[in-house]
């Protein structure tokens, strides 16, 4: 059976998201396809999750106007999306002529890209600022923040399902053809789909698909980069994101504490063909701690929790320069809107790259507003940043708020169930991790995995070999053990 | 807030929880409540369904969970309150304690609190081991868990790393089950695990142990596809050129517990980084007044029989607390020599004859295991062998005690 749409936006990432949430607040039938299990399981939720001032970019590109527009509006977002999100400020830390010169060149090109409040501060500044930071003086972004990057790119994609946008996951698109009549017919590796217009929010994919539509001469480079993630135990030393001073193609291996409390180490920058292996090696891993040791000296081995990496698809040029953002509408391919090369800033410039990719859209035919169109969502409501009078509460309004399913997180089984029955849904054991930060601190699920592998079978009437990790393949179990 | 006053709260209904309240009701204190997250009492016995517990206590070789029903029948029988599903979410300083169940949120304010939550499993993550990230990957106590309490299966083809007990018991469990498990690595140049475990869960299942090994990929963008496996040398780096590839769809991890002190830290307890459990003295009260520590929250046991002698032990100082509304100060510091990892207790106040656990950093024979203060030695045992995989648990007279200065632990050989 074919599935008609007006819309197909794939790839449902942060940007595939925003974009599917800025189409739905026109009349449209909107589908997204996405190849994985999930929203944010490739380069959304693999990165140091920073909300960037905007000042690192060149003057005029895509990149510093979305990403300064971005930052601008985050606070609104955020409110309407209930998601994470503060603004700590953050510092990029140098200790020689040579790097001062190169920060005020910095501050400058900032302010003229429309970056709020940049300041050069010294020793002194810094330390009250971020007391355990080694470096002589910094360049000081009041306006960067962070956010949950999962909670984010989820949101987005709750809300643009609220609003109508039907989600199709482990829909990998494996071939696009334009019939006659202008329709795109899209094959999947599970189903088939016809549409007006098609939005290639692809990221990793963008190029591939790019290609399917008959847009030619892309080339991706990925550049992947390593994170530790350490304790709790060390976040409280660590107010903001301590970076060192950038070079022209990338931001250096930073500190970064995450909404929750914990702090990441990371990025290196490797450059690799494969962009699905994720995998951490060793060598990387003592480099980083290494490296931003200099920056910081809280970085040990028994404050490890656990490590990830994301890859970046980054756009080359013949002489492998990085290129800006690529939102664009090619006669080659009408009603067609591709983006390429959307790496960072991508988290924090999305949904102005979502807006510039449906203003194409409304430059080709006339967009007749949807009035329904809701832009406030809900998100799973939180025990354990209650107070104690609201958590007695909640218990005697839902006991399934009493039984604490993820001890480290406090996480309650009225949280577990919530995210069980998403809207979206999906059912893997990380879509519960991203939706509870269940299984996501120091004991890494020991406590709490077998309750939430439960939960999944019974609300949902899985079979134990059916229940998946994350990627499609990754099956938790083999079966029962006995009958 | 509406706080319950109650004599005595007792953290955890495992077995040190059990023990220690079957000891205070029979030291007469009655007023005690046993607080449990699971839906039964018996902590981590419940999984363990092999035998061999109680060969100490009970002289006979037990299940974990029979080992565990003796106390909850005599628990049941006296009578002694319980509440389980009940979580715990913070204890205070002066022993406020609140929690969460189904049935509310609710909260105590206790004379005294008995701190035996256990331990939790070291993870992949802490120990960072490099390569990808699939399904497949479980520790030990989590794979018995969910074999022995969820009846699921967690794989077919099976590599292990570490040897420590749980990890050699699921050797033998994974295969009585008819997985293929196909090698134990141990980083370390000896076993940790118990010697019975090697020769009856390994040896007589012909699952090859190899010492000084470890995992140094995981291979699998989805699920485990397998590990590569290096020798490391003397300062347990890898050794270049020595990796070999081992396909297998699972790997259990058992390297390591870690004594579970998050509520213990909300207290203001003071932790020693050697045992990651409180600091105690000989009358297991931590460094906050009022708040005592056994069993697996204080330091990892080996066996569960000792862990029930040191929560009957801590019973005994906490009646002694109620009565008297206090204990005496506790200023003569322990301090160890470099082959040995940590005793418990770490102080004692000299008023009263205690128990010396210590573990031994690596294996020794033929050698002398002394107490000296000031100096001369007051105490010497000698130990035939001495490996950190079995603990060793000294009686010490207090009246060999002559000062405040600090007692040395040491090994001679």
């Amino acid at each position: 059976m074919k599935q008609k749409y007006d819309v197909i936006v794939i790839g449902a990432g942060v940007v595939g998201s925003a974009v599917a949430r800025e189409l739905a607040r026109y009349k449209l039938k909107i589908g997204v396809l996405e190849k994985n299990g999930d929203v944010c399981f490739e380069a959304s939720g693999r990165n140091s999750a920073v909300i960037h001032g905007g000042f690192a970019y060149d003057l005029g590109t895509l990149k510093a106007a979305c990403c300064v527009e971005g930052c601008l509006e985050f606070d609104q977002l955020a409110r309407e999306l209930d998601i994470p999100f503060k603004r700590t400020g953050k510092v990029l830390v140098g200790n020689t002529e040579e790097d001062y010169e190169s920060l005020k060149r910095t501050i400058k090109n900032g302010k003229i890209n429309g970056s709020v409040g940049l300041e050069m501060i010294d020793e002194k500044r810094l330390k009250e600022l971020v007391p355990a930071v080694i470096g002589k003086f910094a360049m000081f972004s009041p306006l960067s923040g962070i956010v949950d990057p999962f909670q984010y790119t989820i949101a987005l994609a709750e809300n643009a399902a609220m609003n109508g946008v039907d989600f199709y996951f482990n829909n990998e698109v494996i071939d696009i053809h334009r019939e006659a009549n202008g329709t795109y017919h899209i094959k999947t590796i599970q189903n088939n789909f016809n549409t007006r217009w098609v939005v290639n929010c692809a990221g990793l994919g963008s190029v591939k698909i790019s290609e399917m539509l008959g847009i030619h001469g892309y080339r991706f480079g990925g550049t992947k980069g390593d994170y530790i993630v350490l304790d709790k135990r060390v976040g409280p030393l660590l107010p903001m994101p301590v970076y060192p001073v950038p070079s022209t193609t990338y931001m250096g291996i930073h500190v970064t504490p995450t909404m929750d409390g914990n702090v990441t180490v990371g990025p290196n920058a490797d450059y690799v063909e494969d962009f699905a292996y994720y995998g951490v090696p060793q060598r990387n891993m003592d480099y980083l701690a290494e490296d931003a040791s200099t920056l910081w000296p809280h970085i040990h081995k028994s404050d490890y929790i656990s490590n990830y990496s994301g890859i970046q698809p980054k756009w080359l040029e013949g002489n492998d320069a990085i290129k800006d953002f690529v939102i664009e509408a090619r006669d080659e391919a009408p009603n067609t809107i591709n983006l390429v090369g959307i790496e960072s800033p991508g988290l924090t410039s999305a949904v102005p790259i979502a807006r510039r990719a449906v203003r194409l859209l409304a430059d080709a035919e006339r967009l007749h507003p949807n009035k329904d169109f809701n832009p406030i969502r809900k998100g799973i409501l939180r025990f354990s940043e209650q107070s104690d009078e609201e958590k007695a509460r909640l218990i005697a309004k839902n006991p399934d708020y009493g039984e604490i399913i993820c001890r480290c997180e406090t996480v309650t089984k009225a949280e577990i169930l919530q995210a069980v029955h998403n809207p979206l849904g999906v059912d893997t054991m990380m879509s519960i991790k991203y939706r509870t930060r269940s299984m996501m601190g120091r004991c890494q699920g020991g406590y709490c995995q077998m309750r939430i592998a439960e939960i999944i079978q019974e609300e949902l009437d899985l079979n134990a070999n059916e229940v998946l990790y994350g990627r499609s393949g990754s099956n938790m179990f083999t079966g029962k053990v006995r009958g | 807030m509406n706080f319950v006053n109650k004599e005595v709260v007792i953290i955890g209904g495992g077995p040190a929880g059990l023990a220690a309240a079957l000891e205070l009701y029979k030291k007469g204190i009655h007023d005690i409540l046993i607080i449990e997250r699971e839906k039964n009492l018996g902590g981590i016995l419940r999984q363990c369904i092999h035998d061999g517990f109680g060969l100490t206590r009970f002289k006979e070789s037990l299940s974990g969970p029979e080992y565990a029903q003796r106390f909850i029948d005599e628990i049941e029988k006296l009578k002694i309150p319980y509440i389980t599903n009940t979580t715990v979410l913070s204890v205070t300083k002066d022993k406020k304690i609140t929690a969460a169940s189904k049935a509310g949120f609710m909260t105590w304010q206790a004379k005294a609190v008995i701190l035996t939550m256990g331990c939790r499993e070291r993870t992949r993550g802490a120990l960072g081991i490099p390569g990808e990230r699939p399904a497949g990957v479980f520790t030990a106590g989590v794979a018995q868990s969910y074999i022995n309490l969820y009846n699921t299966m967690v794989g077919k083809n099976v590599v292990i790393l570490g040897s420590g007990d749980i990890g050699l018991i699921m050797a033998r469990r994974m295969t009585l089950e008819g997985a293929n498990v196909k090698a134990v690595f141990e980083i370390l140049p000896y076993a940790s695990g118990l010697s019975r475990n090697i020769q009856q869960c390994l040896n007589d299942y012909s699952i090859p142990l190899y010492l000084s090994h470890t995992v140094t990929n995981i291979h699998g963008s989805s699920r485990l596809t397998g590990v590569t496996v290096s020798e490391v040398d003397h300062d347990l780096k890898p050794i270049p050129g020595t990796e070999k590839k081992y396909d297998c769809d699972t790997l259990i991890l058992s390297v390591g517990l870690i004594p579970e002190n998050e509520l213990s830290l909300s207290a203001g307890v003071e932790l020693d980084q050697r045992t990651k459990g409180a600091i105690v003295d000989e009358n297991y009260q931590t460094s906050v007044d009022g708040i005592f520590a056994a069993g697996n929250v204080l330091h990892v046991h080996d066996l569960v029989d000792f862990v029930s002698l040191e929560a009957e032990r801590l019973s005994d100082s906490v009646s002694i607390y109620l009565q008297n509304k206090n204990l005496p100060p506790s200023n003569v510091k322990i301090i160890t020599s470099p082959e040995i990892t940590y005793t418990i207790p770490q102080y004692v106040s000299g008023t009263k004859n205690f128990n010396l656990s210590i573990r031994a950093k690596e294996p020794l024979k033929d050698c002398k295991i002394e107490i000296l203060q000031d100096g001369s030695v007051i105490k010497s045992v000698d130990m035939k062998t001495v490996i950190p995989a079995e603990m060793i648990n000294m009686p010490v007279n207090y009246k060999l005690i002559q000062s405040e200065k600090d007692l040395e632990v040491m090994v001679k050989c």
